[in-house]
């Protein structure tokens, strides 16, 4: 039988066209012509070339923001990943403990960026802050407004804080979704608690880990709010990550032919790795 | 009702740049509907990609040539994208 073809539902897809054009593609159009041009205000502009292009890539402040972030990103993975499936594998499975440690769990997702930021920054202070003047009480010498490298684990502690519940939340979700078949299975093998997590529940966990490992890569790489609420980029340029060097050039300089070309090079090195790890997933899908 | 785009700061090189890519999506909009399937298969990265995909590579990977070009020889982009136009190619033909 031949396949019916109506063209008409295409028009259904219209008003999700507008928004993506408004939304998306018409300020990445104008990120585009200011990229290649220079203004001082008032809408005017004049024609700059390659050259915002080549002063980026060329500058060693923008490569500095940039490894800083890869670091982080990479930290932030190494621990919250592991850190969600041990704490998700050490979740109760049934009973009220359930609800507890899922409500429990959600809470720091709940907060919104802003606040995470100003109850570290509050937390941290070594005058009024509890961990700042409980760990300056030990005798430990913690500062993270003058220290780079104080400021760089409130930085990254604040993140777990933050984010690892998403991890645990999705690992608990493919936690629970494997039959218990699998696990009577395992015990009449005489399967040790190693071989179990191993070689049941590690690949069925899979997919969801790298849903998580995708959204958290994405979203540190774009970290903003937090760390600027705490640190401001400080002290010097420490914490200062792409987003935070981007708004400063931006807004602080307003540097917008500048600011368009690390957002372009930006944007492209998130479509890399978001199409990366897509083509990951579906594969990882397809062999299923 | 006066629309006014100056904002946007419309250049005649980047209007351009739009339209060579508005272009090609209407060519694969075309070729899609002359061949449909969007002509499926495994190539040298070793996992499935459409004619969609392929464009995605080819102008992702071009992005990066002019780019790296700018970065590490220079300003002149002709010879950039000649390269992009190669290895373009090459994703059709291989990947």
């Amino acid at each position: 039988m031949d396949k019916t073809w109506n063209n008409k539902a295409w028009f259904l897809v219209l008003p999700v066209l507008v928004l993506v054009a408004f939304s998306a593609v018409i300020p990445l159009m104008t990120v585009v012509n200011y990229s290649v041009q220079d203004t001082f205000g008032n809408n005017v502009f004049f024609w700059a070339g390659t050259e915002w292009f080549e002063d980026l890539l060329h500058s060693s402040r923008f490569w500095e923001a940039m490894v800083r972030n890869l670091i982080f990103s990479f930290i932030i993975l190494a621990i919250e990943v592991p850190l969600g499936i041990f704490i998700a594998l050490n979740m109760p499975k049934k009973g009220w403990g359930v609800p507890v440690c899922l409500v429990l769990m959600a809470l720091p997702l709940l907060v919104p960026w802003n606040v995470v930021g100003t109850i570290w920054q509050v937390f941290g202070r070594n005058d009024i802050g509890l961990l700042g003047y409980y760990v300056n009480a030990l005798g430990i010498d913690y500062n993270y407004v003058q220290d780079p490298f104080d400021a760089w684990i409130t930085v990254i502690i604040m993140d777990v804080w933050h984010w690892t519940s998403l991890v645990v939340l999705l690992c608990y979700a493919g936690l629970v979704s494997i039959p218990d078949a699998f696990y009577q299975a395992a015990k009449i093998d005489g399967a040790s608690r190693w071989a179990v997590f191993r070689y049941i529940q590690l690949p069925k966990m899979q997919r969801v880990l790298l849903i998580a490992v995708l959204l958290r890569f994405m979203d540190s790489f774009m970290i903003y709010t937090e760390p600027f609420v705490v640190t401001g980029g400080g002290p010097g340029n420490s914490t200062t990550f792409l987003s935070i060097d981007l708004v400063k050039t931006a807004l602080g300089q307003f540097d917008l032919g500048p600011a368009a070309a690390m957002s372009l090079v930006y944007f492209l090195i998130i479509l890399l790795l978001s199409w990366v790890f897509y083509t990951v997933m579906t594969n990882y899908d397809a062999e299923r | 009702m006066n629309l006014n785009f100056s904002w946007m700061a419309w250049t005649w090189p980047t209007a351009a740049f739009f339209i060579v890519i508005a272009l090609m999506l209407v060519g694969m909009g075309v070729w899609e509907y002359v061949s449909p399937g969007g002509n499926p298969r495994v190539g040298v990265l070793r996992f499935e990609t459409t004619r969609g995909d392929r464009l995605f590579v080819s102008l992702l990977g071009s992005a990066f040539i002019h780019l790296a070009w700018l970065g590490l020889v220079g300003p002149n982009l002709w010879w950039a994208l000649a390269l992009s136009v190669i290895y373009a190619v090459g994703v059709f033909r291989y990947v």
